[in-house]
């Protein structure tokens, strides 16, 4: 099952971001809370999907010259979509996300996935290609906000978790503690890997 | 309206990119290409160059289409689109212009022109100018130093970097892992300065 195959390889083996190290700068930036995390990983995945089908819909029609700009256009024309539903009716998020979700266009992930697999594979494929990934990169976005909500604010997705006594360790929702987080994530994503491996 | 800016003011908005929200260890933009270009000094030196010189034009330009175009023709909501054509019509046309006119800049910049367009930093300032209203002299001075902002965090994690490619490191912290570590101390360090500028 090949199209099986396109979809579960983005939730594991090349996970963004630890295995396929891009899109970093949302992942860095909005996983000041598991919901910030959540709600920028599934706008990512929309534009993900989205712009996968329709590359992959165009692929035999865009020259190759121009192939960049055109999967540019057709990230972004999905990112406005993105925007105007998210002003419309996730406004707090809008809010939260702020710079991030126009910035969506930039996510190298996202035109990455267009040109190293849409722009040469069937729909089917593409799409399993753009949710999977998608999926993947929500997945690790939540746990990273996740647990720098537990430790720097002792709450997850708003509720507490310690109690009233617990003193937040305000570092991690810095900016440091972002760096920091994300990189003995991937410190313990590759000694579990390396496990399964040997 | 703006009340007039002084000098001081434009003194506080310069350190205030510089140090204070650091646009790469801060505002977290432009992290793909910070971990992708700091392996060498040279890289580095060529990619902040690069930077300073396409981030402070394309976020003068930017202004202007917003300022002349968008805004008569009440399309601020297609910005998004708008602003990343802009910037790779911009730095297409820099690269033909410096290949013509300046060979040896050319040389210099080499391949990290065209990589500009998807380092989400030059898109995040051109966006951040137009939501922080700022007039066209605040948005030269702005997009200026928060080019050399970054340009310096670039080189100064570069320094580093080489560093660690003699010390030893275990096998799982390789890579990217100890990088994000040490951009997270980096960062740390830029935070002293969080209170100086408001």
């Amino acid at each position: 099952m090949r199209v099986l195959q396109d979809f579960t390889k983005g939730l594991w083996k090349d996970i963004p971001p630890f295995r396929l190290v891009l899109g970093l700068c949302p992942t860095l930036a909005v996983t000041t809370s598991a919901d910030g995390g959540l709600g920028m990983g599934l706008a990512t995945t929309f534009v993900l999907t989205c712009s996968n089908i329709l590359v992959s819909l165009l692929r035999n029609l865009i020259p190759r010259k121009v192939r960049i700009a055109c999967y540019i256009l057709v990230i972004a024309s999905f990112v406005v979509i993105v925007e105007l539903v998210m002003q419309a009716f996730f406004y707090p998020l809008y809010m939260f996300l702020g710079i991030f979700v126009p910035l969506i266009v930039v996510n190298c992930i996202i035109l990455g996935r267009a040109e190293a697999f849409a722009s040469k594979r069937p729909v089917l494929n593409s799409l399993a290609d753009g949710l999977g990934h998608g999926l993947g990169f929500t997945m690790a976005l939540t746990v990273l906000g996740a647990i720098r909500e537990i430790f720097g604010a002792g709450t997850l997705f708003g509720h507490s978790v310690f109690g009233p006594h617990f003193a937040p360790f305000a570092f991690m929702v810095k900016p440091p503690g972002a760096f920091v987080c994300l990189g003995l994530m991937l410190g313990a994503m590759n000694i579990v890997s390396r496990g399964r491996v040997d | 309206m703006h009340e007039a800016w002084t000098f001081s003011d434009y003194l506080l908005l310069i350190i205030g990119a510089i140090l204070v929200k650091n646009i790469l260890l801060t505002r977290f933009l432009g992290n793909c290409p910070f971990l992708g270009t700091s392996r060498r000094m040279e890289t580095a030196t060529g990619m902040a160059m690069a930077v300073v010189f396409v981030m402070t034009l394309s976020g003068v330009i930017t202004w202007l289409v917003q300022a002349y175009i968008l805004i008569p023709l009440k399309l601020e909501y297609l910005q998004t689109i708008f602003f990343i054509l802009v910037i790779a019509a911009l730095v297409q046309f820099v690269e033909m212009f410096l290949q013509k006119s300046f060979p040896a800049l050319y040389q210099a910049l080499g391949i990290f022109l065209p990589l500009i367009t998807t380092n989400c930093a030059v898109l995040g300032v051109a966006v951040i100018n137009i939501r922080e209203d700022f007039n066209l002299l605040q948005t030269m001075v702005f997009s200026f130093a928060s080019a050399v902002g970054y340009g310096f965090a670039l080189i100064l994690f570069t320094g580093i970097r080489e560093q660690l490619e003699a010390s030893s490191i275990p096998e799982f912290m390789k890579g990217t892992a100890i990088g994000l570590l040490t951009a997270g101390l980096l960062s740390l360090s830029f935070f002293g300065f969080a209170g100086m500028v408001d």
